[in-house]
C-alpha cells in the first residue's frame, strides 16, 4: 500500500526526539494560548508565525511546532467555554451552550474529560480522513488549469463571504479591501510598480503577517481595553478530575457522526471549524428531540461541537494543501505559514516534497496523541494558567506581536502597519464586517490575478474561456450559490444564543 | 443605521480613488491582454458596489463605547504608534516597559500592577527573547553598554 509507504515517511521525518519535543512544546503552548479568552487559534498562529522565523528552524520543524499549536489551540478553546462561557475562539462557541451550564451543574471536570476525547476523536478521524482524501484530490488538481484556478479562489471567497457573515455586501467589501491591498508592489508581469504612490516601503507589497498580526493580535488589545478586560474570571470552581467512562459510552456515536459532519463541512472551502462545531451541534439536537435537553449541559451537547469543531479543522486542511485554498480563518495562517516557509501548497506539493505533506500528516497524529495525555491529566495545570488577568496578558501579546513583526523586517514602518491594520479591524468587527476574507484576499490576491492573466493569454483574451471546461462551470455555480443561498436561508441557520447568567 | 453608512460612503470614495489610481498604473511592453490594470480596476468596481449596498441598505448601529473609553482606545493607538518609532533608537527594555505598562492602565486601571505589569512584562520577555529563543534584540539604547 502507497498509504502505510507514506506514513512511514512521514514518521520518519517527524519522530525524531527534536520534532517530537517541538510537538510537545507545540502542544502545550497551543492548548494555553486556545484556553487564554482573547486567544484564539488564528491569533495564537499568527504571533509566532515570525518568532519561528527568526528561530531559524527548518521548514518541517517549523511546520510540526505550527501544526501542533494549531491542533492545541483547537483543543484548548474548550476549556474557556466550559469554565467561563466565553468562547476562546469563534468554534468554540457551540461547546458554550451545553459545557458551561454542565460546569454550573458542578460537573465541570466531566465535561472538560469528555469534550476532550470527542476532540480527539473528531481530530484522529479527520487526520485519516484527511490521508485518504488528499492524495485523491491531488490528483484530482492535477486537472486545473487558470481558469479553474480564478473560479475556484472565487468560489473560496463567494463562500467564506456568505457563510461568514450576515451581510453579503459588508463580506464581499472585506475580500476587496484585502484584495485591494494584495495588488499594492511591483506586479509579477510587468515589472512596474503599482499603486505604491512612490512609498518605497511598500514596493514589496504588504507582507501578509503584518496584516494577519494587526487585524487579530492588535485588534484584540483595543477591544480588551473597550471592555476593561472584564469577563476574564472564573466563575465555577473544578473539583477532582476523574474519567466519565459512562458518558463517554453514551456519546460516542454522537461523536462519530459529529466528526463526520464537522469533516465534511471542515473540507468546503470558506466554510470552516465554525460551520462543523455548529452543523454537528445542530444535527445531533435534531436527532436527539425535544427530549434530548439540548441547552441544559447534556454530555452530548458537549461531545457534539468539540467533535464536530476538530474534525473541521483536520478537514480544512485537505483544500488548504491540495489547492492552496484554506477553509477558515486559521487555515488561512496556517497558508500564511507555508508561504513563508517558502512551500507552495498545490497538487505538486504531494509529489514534489512528499516528506513535507506526509511528516504533517504524522505530525498531526502524533499532535493529537499527545494532546490527549496532556490534557486529561493536566487540565488543572491548564485552569490555573487562565487565571492570568487580562491586564498583564493582552500588553504580553502586543510586545510579543511587535518584537515578532519587527524581527522580520527590521523596519518601523511595517511596525505602523500592524498598528493600522489593528484599528483597521477594530472598526471592522465593530461594524460587524468579517476579518477573514481581508486576509484571505491578502493572501490570494497576487495568485487570482495570475490565473486571471494566465488564462487570458492562453485564451488571447476571450472571456468566455473562463467557463470552457465543465470543472470550471461547477465551480461558478458553487460560488454563485455559496454567496446567494445564505441570503435564504438567514431564518432556517440562525445561531442559538449564548447562555446568559 | 449611521455607523454602516457613513463607513460606507468612506469605503465608496477610496474605492473610487482606487480604480482613478488603478488608470494610472504604467504598462509596460510586456504587455497580456489583461495587462496591470484590468484586475485593481475590477476590486474596486465590486468594493463601489459593496458600499453602495451598505450606504442603502445599513444594518443597525453597534454600540459604540462611551467618550472616555474612545479617548482611552486613542492614547493606546498613540502609545503603539510611538513604540513602533522608538524601538529601535531606545532599545527594547525601556520602550516596552513605558507602552506595557500603559496598555495595562488601559485595560484595567490601577496604577502599582500596572507598573509591575509594564516592569515585569519588558524583562520577562527580554530575558525569553535574548536568551531562550536566541533573537537578535537590542535592548538598550547605543552607548550604554
Amino acid at each position: 500500500m502507497d498509504l502505510f509507504a507514506n506514513l512511514a515517511l512521514g514518521f520518519g521525518v517527524a519522530l525524531s526526539p527534536f520534532t517530537l519535543m517541538l510537538a510537545v512544546v507545540g502542544c502545550f503552548l497551543g492548548t494555553i494560548i486556545g484556553a487564554l479568552p482573547g486567544l484564539g487559534p488564528s491569533n495564537g498562529v499568527a504571533i509566532l508565525i515570525p518568532l519561528t522565523f527568526t528561530m531559524g528552524l527548518d521548514a518541517t520543524s517549523a511546520l510540526v511546532l505550527m501544526t501542533s499549536v494549531y491542533y492545541g489551540a483547537m483543543y484548548g478553546g474548550r476549556i474557556s467555554s466550559i469554565l467561563l462561557n466565553i468562547p476562546g475562539d469563534e468554534p468554540a462557541l457551540m461547546t458554550t451552550l451545553d459545557g458551561y451550564p454542565m460546569a454550573k451543574a458542578g460537573r465541570a471536570g466531566d465535561a472538560l474529560v469528555l469534550s476532550g476525547v470527542a476532540s480527539f476523536v473528531g481530530a484522529f478521524l479527520a487526520t485519516v480522513g484527511l490521508m485518504l482524501l488528499a492524495p485523491m484530490l491531488a490528483r484530482v488538481a492535477y486537472l486545473f488549469g487558470p481558469a479553474e484556478y480564478f473560479a475556484l479562489y472565487l468560489l473560496a471567497f463567494c463562500t467564506l463571504g456568505g457563510m461568514a457573515s450576515n451581510n453579503q455586501a459588508k463580506a464581499a467589501l472585506a475580500s476587496c479591501i484585502g484584495l485591494a491591498i494584495a495588488m499594492i508592489g511591483v506586479d509579477n508581469n510587468s515589472g512596474m510598480p503599482r499603486l505604491t504612490y512612490g512609498n518605497m516601503h511598500l514596493m514589496d507589497g504588504v507582507d501578509f503577517l503584518v496584516a494577519i498580526v494587526g487585524l487579530f493580535a492588535i485588534a484584540e488589545v483595543f477591544f480588551f481595553i473597550e471592555s476593561h478586560g472584564k469577563g476574564s474570571s472564573i466563575g465555577v470552581k473544578l473539583d477532582k478530575v476523574r474519567i466519565p467512562w459512562k458518558d463517554i459510552n453514551e456519546t460516542k456515536w454522537t461523536m462519530l457522526r459529529s466528526s463526520g459532519v464537522g469533516f465534511i463541512a471542515g473540507i468546503l472551502p470558506g466554510a470552516g471549524a465554525s460551520l462543523g462545531s455548529f452543523m454537528a451541534y445542530m444535527s445531533e439536537k435534531a436527532l436527539a428531540g425535544d427530549k434530548g435537553g439540548f441547552g441544559t449541559g447534556v454530555p452530548k451537547g458537549v461531545a457534539a461541537p468539540e467533535a464536530g469543531n476538530n474534525a473541521a479543522a483536520g478537514g480544512a486542511l485537505v483544500p488548504m494543501l491540495t489547492l492552496g485554498v484554506p477553509g477558515s480563518g486559521t487555515t488561512a495562517v496556517l497558508l500564511a505559514l507555508l508561504m513563508t516557509l517558502n512551500i507552495t501548497p498545490g497538487p505538486t506539493l504531494f509529489t514534489d516534497r512528499p516528506e513535507v505533506v506526509w511528516g504533517l500528516i504524522a505530525s498531526l497524529l502524533i499532535a493529537n496523541v499527545v494532546l490527549l495525555l496532556m490534557n486529561v491529566p493536566m487540565v488543572k495545570v491548564f485552569v490555573k494558567i487562565l487565571m492570568v488577568p487580562a491586564w498583564v496578558l493582552l500588553p504580553g501579546v502586543t510586545m510579543i506581536s511587535f518584537v515578532g513583526i519587527y524581527s522580520l523586517s527590521g523596519s518601523y514602518f511595517d511596525l505602523l502597519l500592524m498598528v493600522g491594520f489593528g484599528v483597521l479591524g477594530y472598526v471592522l468587527r465593530k461594524l460587524d464586517i468579517p476579518t477573514v476574507p481581508v486576509i484571505l484576499g491578502i493572501l490570494l490576491g497576487g495568485n487570482m490575478e495570475n490565473a486571471l492573466r494566465r488564462a487570458m493569454v492562453l485564451s488571447d483574451g476571450d472571456a468566455m474561456f473562463l467557463f470552457s471546461s465543465p470543472i470550471a462551470i461547477g465551480l461558478w455555480i458553487f460560488a454563485i450559490v455559496g454567496f446567494v443561498a445564505p441570503m435564504f436561508m438567514r431564518g432556517l441557520l440562525k445561531r442559538p444564543q449564548a447562555v446568559t447568567d | 443605521m449611521a455607523s454602516d453608512r457613513i463607513f460606507g460612503l468612506v469605503m465608496l470614495f477610496l474605492a473610487l480613488a482606487y480604480m482613478a489610481s488603478a488608470t494610472q498604473i504604467q504598462t509596460s511592453f510586456l504587455a497580456d491582454p489583461v495587462g496591470p490594470r484590468a484586475f485593481p480596476m475590477l476590486i474596486g468596481a465590486v468594493a463601489a458596489i459593496s458600499s453602495l449596498v451598505m450606504i442603502l441598505r445599513p444594518d443597525p448601529d453597534p454600540d459604540w463605547p462611551a467618550a472616555p473609553t474612545f479617548v482611552a482606545l486613542l492614547v493606546a493607538v498613540v502609545v503603539l504608534v510611538a513604540y513602533a518609532f522608538a524601538l529601535k533608537p531606545l532599545g527594547f527594555v525601556i520602550p516596552t516597559a513605558i507602552a506595557a505598562g500603559i496598555l495595562s492602565y488601559q485595560i484595567s486601571p490601577r496604577p502599582l500592577p500596572a507598573v509591575a505589569a509594564g516592569v515585569g512584562l519588558s524583562v520577562g520577555l527580554y530575558i525569553v527573547f535574548k536568551y531562550a529563543l536566541g533573537l537578535s534584540l537590542i535592548g538598550f539604547p547605543k552607548g550604554w553598554m
